[in-house]
Order: C-alpha cells, then sequence, then structure tokens
C-alpha cells in the first residue's frame, strides 16, 4: 500500500535523510560513500515517489536504495580489483533491512552535525556538506541557494568529504568537553545557514528565504536532540524572532526597510510568541550565553508595539552583558547605538571614538553608517550626509549601498528645502 | 546565445552620486524592476553591481609574486558599474534589453542613455565539430 505524495511529503523525505544515512554509514564504516549513495536515493525518491506515491515504509525504501547502491558500487571496485590482481573475494554484502534498522540510532542526525560541522572544514564547505547529509537538499538545490554554478557546489562538497576522510574522525559522538566544543560548531553553522539566507535581498529571493527556513528546521532538530543546552534553544529563539520580522524587511520595489520603519502589523506575531516562549523557558537555566542574549534583545525589540516604545535601557544592559562574554567589536558597535538611544547622541559617538582606534573595525563601513546615524540623531545632517556616503562607497552589499545612498538623498533634500 | 552587457559609466576617482533622493529611489525601482523582468523572461543568468571606481585596485605580480597593488588611475578611465549576463535567442533582444537598460531613470527622471557595451559570451564548441 502507498500513501499519495502532498504537499507535507517533502518535508517527510527531508527528515528521513539524516537518518537513512547514519545507518547506511554505520553499516559500511564509508561516510564519503554512504553519503553519495544516499543522495542518489534521495533523488529517486523525488523522482518516484509523486508519481507513484510513498511506500509503506519511505525510510527502508531509502535505506535499501542507499544500500544496493553501495553494494553496486563495491561490486564493481572488487571486479576492478580482482582483473587487476587475479584474487577472488565475496562480493555478497547484503544485510536484511530489519537489522540495518535495528541498528538505527536516533542519536544519528546529530553525530551527523558534527562530522558535517567538524573544525577541520571551512565554513562554506561545512554549510554545504551539512544542507546535503543531514538537511536531505540535493547539490543543485544548494548550488541555486548559493548562485554558484552545480559542478562548483558539487566540488566543494567532495573537498569537504575529503577533509573529513583525512581528518579521520570516527562516526561517533565526541565526549566530554570535546562535544560541548563541536556543538558550538553546529550551531556556529547553522547560524551562518540562518543568516545566509536572511541578508539577501537581492537574487531568487524565494530560494534565499529557504536557507533560513531550513537553518530553522535543523536547530529546531538539534534544540530536540539537545534540549538541555541552552544556547541551541537560544540560538532557535534568534532565529524566531529574526525571521518574524522577514516581511516587513523589504518594500514592494525590493528596497531595504530598517527595524525603526518596518510596517510591525507585517511581523509574525505566532512566530515571536514562540520564540518568546522558548527564551523565557530557557533564560531561568544556569547558564546564559551568546545566543539567548542576541535572541532577548531581538524580543526586546518584537514586543515593542511602535519603534518608540523600544526599552532601549533593557536592550542596553543586554549588550553590556554580550560585551562581556564576546570579544566581537559589531556588539561594541550596536552597545554604541543602544547607549545613544538611552543615554543622547553625543555618549554613542564617545563610544565610536574609542572603537575608531580598535584596529579591528577601522575602515569598516558600519562604523561609517552608525556614525552618519548618530550624527543624524545629533542634528548634524551635513556630518550624517558624508558618513552616509562614506559608509555607501564601503559596503560590499547593494541594498545596502542603496539604502545608505538614499539616507543621504533624504538628508540633503531636507537641507536644500 | 550568451551575451554580456556591460554598464561603463563610472569615471575614476568618482565615489558616490548625490542624487536627489526620489531620483535615487525611482533608478534603483528601475534597475531591480529590469532585473525581475529578465528572470521572470528566463533570460537572466546573472547581474551584478559593483563597488564604486575608487575602491578599485590594479593588481599585478611583483619580481617575487606577490600582489602589488595600485589605486590611483588616470582621470579618463571609465570603470564597469555592473554588468548582466543574459541568454536569448537572438542579438536583436540583446540589443532590445541593452537599450532599454541604458534608459534607466537619472537626476529628474531623465533617461541616462548611457552607452551599454554587448558582446556575445563564447559559447562551446558546435555539436558538427565533435
Amino acid at each position: 500500500m502507498t500513501k499519495k505524495w502532498d504537499a507535507t511529503s517533502e518535508h517527510l523525505l527531508r527528515e528521513l535523510a539524516p537518518q537513512v544515512l547514519g545507518a547506511v554509514a554505520r553499516r559500511f564504516r564509508d561516510f564519503s560513500s554512504a553519503e553519495d549513495a544516499v543522495q542518489e536515493a534521495m533523488i529517486a525518491a523525488f523522482t518516484q515517489w509523486p508519481q507513484e506515491g510513498i511506500p509503506e515504509n519511505p525510510r527502508g525504501w531509502l535505506i535499501q536504495v542507499a544500500c544496493r547502491r553501495m553494494t553496486d558500487r563495491m561490486r564493481s571496485e572488487i571486479a576492478r580489483r580482482e582483473r587487476e590482481t587475479a584474487v577472488s573475494a565475496e562480493t555478497e554484502n547484503f544485510v536484511p533491512l530489519p537489522e540495518i534498522e535495528a541498528d538505527m540510532d536516533p542519536d544519528d542526525t546529530l553525530i551527523l552535525l558534527f562530522m558535517c560541522c567538524h573544525p577541520a572544514l571551512t565554513p562554506s564547505s561545512a554549510i554545504a556538506l551539512t544542507l546535503r547529509a543531514v538537511g536531505g537538499l540535493t547539490t543543485a538545490e544548494i548550488a541555486h541557494a548559493f548562485l554558484v554554478p552545480e559542478p562548483t557546489m558539487a566540488q566543494r562538497i567532495s573537498r569537504a568529504k575529503q577533509s573529513i576522510k583525512d581528518s579521520g574522525v570516527p562516526f561517533q559522538l565526541p565526549g566530554g568537553q570535546d562535544r560541548t566544543q563541536r556543538l558550538r560548531a553546529v550551531l556556529h553553522v547553522l547560524y551562518l545557514i540562518f543568516n545566509e539566507g536572511y541578508t539577501s535581498s537581492a537574487g531568487p529571493e524565494l530560494r534565499r528565504s529557504d536557507l533560513s527556513h531550513e537553518a530553522m528546521r535543523l536547530t529546531r532538530i538539534v534544540h530536540h536532540l539537545q534540549p538541555d543546552d541552552t544556547e541551541a534553544a537560544g540560538l532557535l529563539a534568534l532565529m524566531l524572532l529574526t525571521d518574524a520580522r522577514r516581511l516587513a524587511r523589504t518594500s514592494e520595489t525590493g528596497e531595504l526597510i530598517p527595524l525603526a520603519q518596518q510596517d510591525r502589523a507585517l511581523w509574525d506575531r505566532q512566530q515571536i510568541a514562540e520564540g518568546v516562549a522558548l527564551l523565557s523557558a530557557t533564560l531561568p537555566k544556569r547558564s546564559v550565553g551568546p545566543y539567548q542574549l542576541q535572541a532577548a534583545i531581538a524580543a526586546v525589540h518584537d514586543e515593542a508595539a511602535r519603534s518608540e516604545d523600544t526599552d532601549w535601557p533593557q536592550i542596553l544592559a543586554l549588550y553590556d552583558l554580550l560585551g562581556r562574554m564576546s570579544e566581537n567589536p559589531m556588539v561594541a558597535l550596536n552597545r554604541a547605538i543602544a547607549a545613544a538611544l538611552v543615554h543622547g547622541a553625543a555618549k554613542g559617538l564617545e563610544l565610536l571614538d574609542a572603537l575608531e582606534t580598535d584596529g579591528r573595525l577601522a575602515n569598516h563601513h558600519r562604523l561609517d553608517a552608525v556614525r552618519a546615524h548618530l550624527l543624524e540623531l545629533a542634528g548634524d545632517r551635513t556630518g550624517a550626509i558624508g558618513y552616509y556616503r562614506r559608509a555607501a562607497g564601503k559596503t560590499g552589499s547593494l541594498p545596502e549601498r542603496n539604502y545608505l545612498l538614499t539616507q543621504a538623498a533624504r538628508l540633503s533634500d531636507e537641507l536644500c528645502d | 546565445m550568451k551575451y554580456i552587457l556591460m554598464m561603463n559609466t563610472m569615471k575614476a576617482g568618482h565615489g558616490v552620486p548625490s542624487w536627489p533622493k526620489k531620483d535615487l529611489q525611482a533608478h534603483i525601482a528601475f534597475m531591480i524592476g529590469l532585473n525581475k523582468e529578465l528572470h521572470e523572461r528566463g533570460e537572466l543568468v546573472s547581474a551584478e553591481g559593483l563597488s564604486f571606481p575608487d575602491q578599485a585596485k590594479l593588481v599585478h605580480a611583483g619580481k617575487d609574486g606577490r600582489p602589488v597593488t595600485d589605486g590611483v588611475f588616470p582621470e579618463s578611465k571609465e570603470f564597469l558599474a555592473g554588468f548582466w549576463i543574459i541568454d536569448v535567442d537572438n542579438p536583436q533582444r540583446a540589443y532590445e534589453i541593452a537599450a532599454k537598460a541604458s534608459a534607466a531613470p537619472g537626476p529628474g527622471g531623465v533617461p541616462l542613455n548611457m552607452p551599454i557595451e554587448v558582446r556575445q559570451v563564447m559559447s562551446g564548441p558546435p555539436p558538427d565539430m565533435l
């Protein structure tokens, strides 16, 4: 008996991907080939299931197809060696499905995430491999999302797998302190995937926002598997609270709309409620980390009915905490904005001067953009125009450049009137 | 057939333009709209805007193979502001798109009629050659 393919089926199929990969990789002790085989099984399912219906045991179907690919591959490998060495070998490697399924481990998805986000990989490779091996996306879909040709993405993934092979990391959960460190790396990769989708406002937008949703889906899985990790919960809350503002972020013509000017009626209240609830359940637990604090800041913004109702003293206090935890100069920059809105523009500008001497932010366009904003707050329109333009000249983002140029033009129009 | 449309409108040494807000917004909306239209018609391969020329560097290898950068350009030099790569059925369509891009609104909403360089992107070998 089969079930009809519907809108939720793709979701189901993608949920199964890491489980199937875990089972096949464990059975054959070869992550790299297992990953290729599961990708082939996924593509076969995506082609066949919408027409023929979903098999009764979809996971078993995928495992069998992937195992068949693995044995085919091994057979041809052995045949090749036999031709070379004339040694005969037992090629039958058939393992009954129930045995494989009995061997499955609920932590497989987590083990795979730890592998794909291994510190030996560059962020771009870890992102690509995570989306394919754990997210169940095809190489073509990932390439499309990152606006690169498919062979480029395929190459990136195969190099990533080679690095994992070379690193000799075993297919098992890391233990103790290492595990905590490695979980941080996983969360960081998920955070990068989310941002990749969230910060793009050009190109085929829909596909890009899928990246944010995929990051949220995977973070939800991590949170589910590690419910006691407060930072996994914090990251999920941060994503929910940030993504809730998606619709309000761009105008109909594609222009970027900053937080203060967004139409708050467009914010996703349900998502905000979920993020806040998650955060409220997490914050009282012992350890407060950077993702929870960033989520808390996003929550304060999301809970203000109007921009002018924003509880800036609370945001400033949260940035103070975050600043003590993180060396990131961007945190200090955002703290300067909060300080300006609590204590006045002069205070914010004073903090910026201190940051100016910090080598890490030197010549960064964000420093100029914030200065422009604070100068405008202080009533110095000419100064603000200069810094908006300076920032526009330096940013690498076209929507941001358009936004900064429009700010400069707005002030310059005001001066002319 | 693939074509690259190059918008060479920037002059060396020049940075951010200063147009009135509504003209700037009209220009941005036009460019976003054009890309959307090309995308919807299935003709867009890619469209990229580039940073301003005052950020540009000329790089060549020094004697030891290390990069030597140079950022000072003669005033007359024109710079690429951005480009489109399109996939269209014939050169006429490429010229049509180029003309449309050329007429993007400038200050006062007046069409800029900027020159757009159209060059065919070379393809693989013809099948009958293989």
